[in-house]
């Protein structure tokens, strides 16, 4: 079946709603959450109206249901990423995810090979979401240990030269976006997760931005940890994923503690549920999850690696398009090669801001301000960026419709 | 267009030639806020003497209605006593709450009227309030200095 942005779009309803006083809504902010086709809507549905129970208790068949859903949901997942279900961890998001395996590592007591001392590094990039950057600081800031990154070249990428330098012996920990929410660039895991190995650091990848948009082998990356959240993925809000490799999800300590994730409990005392459960303590987002499992399925049903060949297409005609308007500037990588379907700009002087608010007049949907990744605005020397981010359900109309209401921006506020 | 409602040419007119704008090393408090959202900052400096606000300059970047709005801020203030401020940012908050049913007083607010069509962007109203909360902590701070 050939890619159809025309079919595709049929399967999201929003896409029948009009923006702004009857504009057709050209939604390019999918780096932010994506839109939800029926399947999943109707997955989250079915889930309430035909099988809602707490799931892993219950001596009844609705609860029998209700895990099997689940736990469908978990193999679904597993079988996406090319993990085990006993590596799949259901959170509330990818932040939470983060901070699990954060909070987690800052649990370990000596002796286990996640403790970390004042003597230890962490390492993350200059290009990180709040989210991949923030939990670490803290980390940090609790255990002592030394926070070092990667800086990001003026062309986008990062800089890897002082690689040896960065990652060192010291290191237990390598935090890194497979590709940066602002700039589009992705980044090159080899060398990053060969240097990590060498010195005996996990790699724990923020996936947020690339699980959706193109095929992701944890296997073949190499990593011990991913994260990415299921809104971002045509998914349900209130649902993310901690991938992470099983003896190692086994060696972490728990972070939340509670119902569900023990073995034995006395009044003094506990011990854990195997992986990984013992990362699930209390009731689940299960109908999130289940959504999850059809959102997954949706995007297999079409291919990801036809999902991504659409986007490096679309991604070439934007950049073609909008490097022709005068006055703009892309932040992020010019070359269309090893980036993805964001495209952050700013436009002369026009505030992004206002930007926004003009194309939105138009009803083309972008992102505007530092996108959680404020490091990396001022690293870029800009306050504030506009993003326009592509998604399956985007075709060349989205973009032309989006140059189209730039230059109108270009009009009205030059009008003075 | 509705779009010509929040950016009304006055505030389009502040934005190209913000008045107040640089700011003065005299002052009695000096604050910067930031809107969390986006990245707006502004840093103001006020200085209040005997009561009466005798200068109020600013700086920083941002969107046009964040910068408009502090902008027609400073105009207004200067020269008034604190309370009279304060009862203009009262004013202002709450025509930045109406959400586009209040059309504001231009007895109290003047030029600031403009900023009613703001109220009915629930997005751009921090933007506006940005450079007057930043003013309301200043005053308060100001309040102790002031002889």
């Amino acid at each position: 079946m050939s890619f159809s942005v025309v079919e595709i779009r049929k399967d999201f309803p929003i896409f029948e709603r009009t923006i702004r006083d009857g504009k057709r809504l050209v939604y390019l902010d999918s780096g932010a959450t994506s839109q939800k086709p029926w399947v999943v809507i109707n997955a989250e549905s079915d889930f309430y109206s035909k099988h809602n129970a707490a799931v892993h208790r219950g001596a009844h068949q609705l609860a029998e249901e209700a895990t099997d859903a689940y736990e469908g949901a978990r193999e679904i997942v597993a079988k996406f990423i090319g993990g085990q279900e006993s590596e799949i961890v259901f959170t509330k998001s990818a932040t939470e995810s983060i901070n699990l395996v954060a909070y987690a590592i800052g649990n370990a007591e000596p002796g286990n090979r996640f403790a970390l001392t004042a003597s230890d590094s962490i390492v993350v990039t200059e290009m990180e979401h709040h989210a991949n950057l923030i939990p670490w600081q803290q980390l940090a800031a609790r255990t002592g240990a030394q926070l070092k990154w990667f800086n990001v070249t003026q062309d986008c990428r990062l800089d890897l030269s002082n690689i040896d330098q960065v990652i060192t012996a010291n290191t237990k920990v390598v935090a890194v976006t497979h590709q940066s929410n602002v700039l589009g660039t992705i980044n090159p895991l080899d060398a990053i997760v060969k240097r990590a190995h060498e010195v005996g650091a996990v790699v724990v990848l923020d996936a947020c931005q690339s699980v959706p948009h193109m095929s992701v082998d944890v296997v073949a990356l190499g990593v011990d940890f991913l994260a990415f959240s299921g809104h971002k993925a045509v998914g349900p809000t209130g649902v993310g994923v901690l991938w992470g490799k099983a003896e190692l999800l086994d060696e972490l300590p728990p972070f939340l503690t509670g119902g569900s994730m023990i073995e034995n409990v006395t009044m003094t005392t506990a011990t854990w549920a195997p992986v990984p459960q013992k990362f699930e303590a209390g009731v689940p987002n299960m109908a999130q999850a289940v959504g999850l499992g059809a959102a997954c399925k949706y995007l297999s049903d079409l291919g990801m690696d036809a999902v991504r060949e659409h986007e490096i297409a679309i991604t070439g005609y934007a950049l073609d398009k909008m490097s022709a308007i005068e006055g703009i500037r892309i932040v992020g990588p010019l070359e269309n090669v090893s980036r993805g379907a964001v495209v952050s700009f700013t436009l002369a002087d026009i505030h992004p801001h206002d930007i926004g608010q003009y194309v939105d007049s138009q009803g083309v949907a972008v992102r505007t301000g530092h996108h959680c990744a404020w490091p990396l605005a001022r690293a870029m020397n800009v306050p504030a960026t506009t993003r326009a981010s592509f998604y399956l359900y985007n075709d060349e109309r989205d973009v032309d419709a989006l140059v189209e209401a730039l230059l109108g921006a270009q009009k009205y506020f030059g009008r003075f | 267009m509705e779009l010509d409602s929040l950016y009304q040419e006055v505030i389009l007119d502040h934005y190209k030639h913000p008045q107040h704008k640089g700011l003065n090393p005299v002052y009695t408090a000096q604050v910067s806020h930031v809107n969390t959202s986006c990245g707006d900052e502004i840093t103001l400096n006020l200085n209040v003497e005997n009561n009466v606000i005798t200068s109020i300059t600013w700086d920083g970047q941002g969107c046009s209605i964040s910068q408009a709005s502090v902008s027609m801020l400073s105009d207004l203030v200067t020269d008034k006593t604190l309370e009279q401020a304060n009862a203009i940012v009262k004013s202002f908050s709450e025509l930045m709450a109406s959400k586009g049913t209040a059309a504001g007083d231009p007895e109290v607010l003047e030029d600031a009227v403009v900023f009613a069509g703001v109220s009915k962007f629930p997005g751009r109203v921090k933007c506006a309030l940005l450079g007057w909360m930043a003013f309301k902590d200043a005053a308060i701070q100001s309040q102790g200095e002031s002889k």
